[in-house]
């Protein structure tokens, strides 16, 4: 057992920091506050690889391990959390479905540009009636000739208004339920697919959160991804690796809170003393370090096993559900700790507490990471 | 040139000219030159250097704030520094007279030529001096006066006169002193306004040694196609009576909107933290400390500013300094005269107002 | 076109402080970092290679071993290779032993590579501020060198170089044959970041030389070619501490504070 990070990974981090502190950081309350998709930030990511990390470098990725993504939308996230979702729903939730089920002339045709973020992704499962219960797809795909119809619609996409590539899942035999379900390839400016409503949510402002909506959508039947029948598996292996990417989020959030929380208690004065003198604050904080910690290694290991290619599905699972809720304790601490400020939008705690609720419900709820963990103790 | 230090005599001070000017610092250096040659001997003279063309007449000025010679370096191909020529006629020169000590402004004429100057020499060279003794005994007095020093291994008594150049360090967290004891010329760059220069005396003269310059277009591998001169407001820190400066934490570059109203409403100018000109807020011309300018104001403003070291090297000899911060363990406030914790958001307009009253 | 940076390893001198009641400098936890100015000297080679992808950046260092990382920086910004010189008989070199060290690295470099086009460096090191080895590096290449440059260009034919050089009080426009050595301010450009394709780069390499590897002349270098020596050094007084201006609200606190002004005859 190893804990020690690899050269690369401390650069990664080194790197990201400051990308973050200088790029995001400084737009972080004004994106947040206008609900305004950063996409000079996006740009600037693509410029510097962190759209393509752990894919190889023959496709365009830069030939990095799932570690150093974590790193990555950790460090993003801990200066702004729509950063963050951003490049992971990018990365795990599109990218990782088409490298790992894509035909050759499919990675071929959407990788190079996905990696270097020419282009930017998404994914498109849950629906109005689908959420955790996935088999619920309304959204129906027929085979046509040459062509699948696609005619429903999907909810709460994130980066939906401004990808060009989103993987999507339609029933093609509802007989079937989950074994029903099919993965597609669907591109913007697709006949018959357009982006609905922009969700204006509690927290993420300033990542984009649309409606797909499918009306008699006709694309190629090479757009298919992976088999017919097999969207199911498409679809929860995507979020077994989405879940990383959330858990790296929920984990970026917290420390960032934690970090500026270390910096006003030092600052701030109360009954003549600061805030970081008394002791009962300073056993609080040293609970959430030591959860953030374990929220941290957690993470890394899900992250590890991927790269060794041992299933980790189990460890996303508790990676995801212990850090979001982490995010959730500590954002939640932190503002509490700042006082009537924290409550202010002059403070970047109140930002991080909203952002922080959304990790224990998207890429599957704190609830189906518990399933998904108990079923591992007793079998499903 | 080291192989009898015994040879060398005399302090040369490079009298830097621009466009027939000469510069401030070399009128402070024949100052501090003068202190320093009474120490080493009474034979010991101080020489200014003048290189340029058509420049004779700056031999007065020299000689009236103090130097016994000027040596005259004339060429139509000086008439504008390159480092090239000004190298060139300059070791050329030294290695004729042998000067014991060659000092330079740390301008950015000086910074340029004399490392050129010392490697072809030689011989070593100390950046960027705050400070320079060569008796023991006085370099005992000044240690004990401004430094944590130990100089109880120092001999009061020493006749030893080698230079004793001291200067910041690791960003000023560090004072070095350093020496040079094998070879000569000694020599330093020294930074502006930290020396004093004497009184003029009109009507004081000397020698002027005008010296055979050997020169040809081809020793000059540099061409000068334009000098332009910034038409952006010069911000002189130096002078100033009252400076207010901003630091990181101001937040943003928009910060500096406030600490301008707060310099106009004062009659002072604004400064800055290096953290303000790292990040691009403010142009470099406005830094104070170790990389920046050196501050003597009557007042000075620290607002936002944690108190590197660094930023600390270059202002904490203001008569004044009033600290305005949010953090109460800033190492600002351990030099300022006044603390105040708080919001510099808050506090200043409040002071703005209560100036007038 | 072959370029050659020089780059220097250095504590990151904003977070050193000062142990208050030993007076001594504490330097555990300071992270080490690329000098900056340097970091834009990289960055205007890199900016080279933008525009004449054939340009070979190599980033020359002296240091110890650890220097290897902020060497592996450089090549994940974009440089080509590195050479790190690394040796104790190096060690305690001022900037006169110094610059003849590396200029023995750029002696073996030529030898191996050919000749070099343009040599960049920072302007000056935050640890030791002294903006020497630049210049001196220059003296000992026999190279016409451009300090404090704020813009730059190269011609066409890659020949001749116009940059700005600053001056206090403005600017002088320069024009310079090749090769050449300049050293770069921060003024002059923005230095990228890493990218993570450079991270993860294997193919880049970084080469340690000692100083027999680049046949640099022992008597030259390292402490005892030293021309200068540390006499003594020590950390500045600090002031004594001043007083902290009472008052309930802002107000009351800038009166009191213009109020003892007044007294004292401040203003």
């Amino acid at each position: 057992m190893n804990f020690q990070p690899t050269k690369e990974q401390e650069f990664v981090r080194k790197m990201v920091r400051s990308f973050a502190e200088t790029e995001c950081e400084p737009i972080a309350a004004d994106i947040d506050k206008e609900h305004r998709f950063p996409v000079e930030t996006v740009e600037k990511m693509a410029k510097y690889g962190l759209l393509g990390i752990p894919f190889p470098t023959e496709l365009g990725g830069a030939g990095g391990d799932h570690i150093s993504y974590a790193i990555t939308v950790e460090e993003l996230s801990r200066v702004c959390a729509s950063t963050g979702v951003i490049c992971s729903a990018h990365t795990s939730l599109c990218c990782w479905p088409i490298f790992n089920y894509g035909t050759a002339e499919q990675k071929e045709k959407y990788l190079p540009d996905l990696l270097s973020g020419k282009k930017l992704g998404a994914f498109g499962l849950t629906e109005p009636g689908a959420g955790t219960d996935a088999s619920g797809q309304q959204t129906k795909a027929v085979l046509d000739g040459e062509e699948y119809v696609l005619n429903g619609s999907k909810v709460f996409i994130t980066n939906g208004g401004y990808a060009d590539v989103f993987v999507v899942m339609a029933m093609t035999d509802k007989s079937k339920g989950n074994h029903g379900i099919t993965a597609f390839i669907v591109e913007k400016g697709d006949a018959g697919f357009s982006i609905g409503k922009t969700e204006d949510k509690l927290g993420i402002c300033a990542s984009s959160t649309t409606e797909l909506i499918f009306e008699n959508c006709r694309i190629p039947k090479d757009r298919l991804l992976g088999k017919v029948g097999q969207g199911f598996k498409v679809a929860m292996s995507t979020l077994d690796g989405g879940r990383i990417g959330i858990a790296s989020q929920a984990l970026g959030i917290a420390q960032g809170a934690f970090d500026v929380t270390v910096d006003y208690m030092k600052s701030r004065k109360q009954f003549g003393r600061s805030l970081s003198k008394f002791q009962a604050l300073q056993f609080e904080m040293a609970e959430m370090k030591t959860r953030i910690e374990a929220a941290r290694l957690l993470v890394y290991k899900a992250a590890f096993k991927k790269d060794q290619h041992v299933p980790y599905s189990v460890d996303a699972a508790m990676a995801k559900l212990y850090a979001a809720e982490t995010a959730m304790y500590v954002t939640t601490k932190c503002v509490q700790f700042h006082g009537g400020y924290g409550y202010t939008k002059d403070y970047p705690v109140e930002r991080m507490m909203r952002d922080a609720k959304i990790t224990e419900i998207y890429e599957g709820t704190s609830e189906v990471q518990k399933m998904v963990i108990a079923a591992s103790v007793f079998g499903k | 040139m080291s192989t009898n230090l015994a040879d060398y005599k005399n302090i040369w001070v490079f009298a830097e000219q621009r466009q027939g000017k000469i510069m401030g610092v070399a009128l402070e250096l024949i100052g501090e030159a003068c202190k320093l040659a009474k120490d080493i001997s009474d034979e010991t003279e101080v020489c200014a250097v003048l290189v340029g063309d058509g420049i004779e007449d700056l031999a007065k000025e020299c000689f009236e704030y103090g130097a016994d010679k000027v040596y005259l370096l004339q060429h139509p191909l000086l008439k504008n520094f390159t480092t090239d020529a000004y190298a060139k006629v300059m070791t050329e020169a030294m290695e004729v007279y042998k000067p014991e000590i060659v000092l330079y402004g740390a301008t950015h004429i000086g910074r340029d030529l004399a490392p050129r100057i010392a490697a072809r020499s030689h011989t070593g060279l100390t950046a960027d001096c705050t400070h320079l003794d060569v008796s023991v005994a006085k370099y005992i007095e000044f240690a004990k006066a401004n430094t944590t020093l130990d100089t109880s291994t120092l001999d009061p008594e020493s006749k030893d006169t080698g230079l004793k150049m001291t200067r910041p360090a690791f960003g000023g967290n560090l004072m070095a002193t350093i020496v040079s004891p094998r070879t000569r010329p000694q020599m330093a760059t020294v930074r502006p306004g930290v020396m004093s220069k004497r009184e003029r005396e009109a009507g004081r003269t000397g020698e002027v040694i005008k010296v055979d310059v050997k020169l040809s277009e081809a020793d000059v591998r540099t061409k000068i196609l334009n000098i332009v001169k910034e038409a952006k407001e010069m911000v002189s820190l130096t002078d100033a009576d009252i400076i207010c400066s901003g630091g990181r934490g101001l937040g943003g570059p928009e910060g500096f909107k406030l600490i301008q109203e707060f310099a106009d409403k004062v009659g002072g100018v604004v400064g800055s933290s290096r953290a303000c000109v790292d990040n691009g807020w403010i142009d470099h011309a406005h830094q104070v400390g170790q990389t920046g300018t050196t501050v003597k104001p009557k007042i000075y403003f620290a607002c936002g500013i944690s108190g590197a070291i660094q930023h600390l090297a270059g202002m904490q000899d203001s008569d004044i300094i009033v600290a305005i911060n949010k953090d109460p363990d800033a190492p600002i406030f351990e030099v300022a005269d006044y603390g105040i914790v708080g919001d510099l958001y808050k506090v200043i307009p409040q002071i703005m107002e209560a100036w007038d009253k | 076109m072959k370029v050659i940076v020089c780059a220097k390893q250095v504590p990151d001198t904003n977070e050193i402080k000062i142990n208050p009641e030993t007076g001594s400098l504490i330097r555990d936890g300071v992270p080490s970092i690329l000098n900056p100015d340097d970091a834009n000297a990289l960055e205007e080679a890199l900016k080279l290679k933008d525009m004449y992808p054939d340009t070979h950046i190599t980033v020359v260092s002296m240091g110890p071993p650890q220097a290897q990382d902020m060497l592996f920086e450089c090549l994940a910004m974009g440089a080509d290779e590195a050479i790190l010189l690394s040796d104790r008989a190096v060690g305690g070199s001022d900037t006169y032993a110094t610059s003849n060290a590396i200029s023995a690295v750029i002696d073996k470099y030529k030898k191996e590579f050919g000749d070099f086009d343009i040599i960049f460096g920072g302007r000056q090191a935050i640890d030791g501020d002294t903006a020497q080895v630049g210049p001196q590096i220059a003296e000992k290449q026999h190279l016409p060198q451009v300090t404090y440059v704020v813009d730059f260009k190269l011609s066409d034919d890659k020949k001749t170089v116009t940059v700005k050089r600053q001056l206090e009080d403005g600017y002088e426009e320069i024009e310079v044959k090749t090769p050449c050595m300049l050293t770069c301010t921060k003024e002059l450009n923005q230095p990228r970041y890493m990218s993570m394709k450079g991270i993860f780069n294997k193919d880049k390499k970084i080469t340690v030389w000692s100083a027999a590897d680049c046949e640099v002349d022992l008597s030259v270098v390292g402490l005892k070619a030293s021309p200068t020596n540390v006499y003594r050094s020590f950390t500045p007084r600090p002031k004594g501490k001043g007083v902290m201006v009472a008052g309930d609200t802002e107000a009351e606190i800038a009166a009191n504070l213009i109020a003892s002004f007044k007294e004292k005859h401040i203003i």
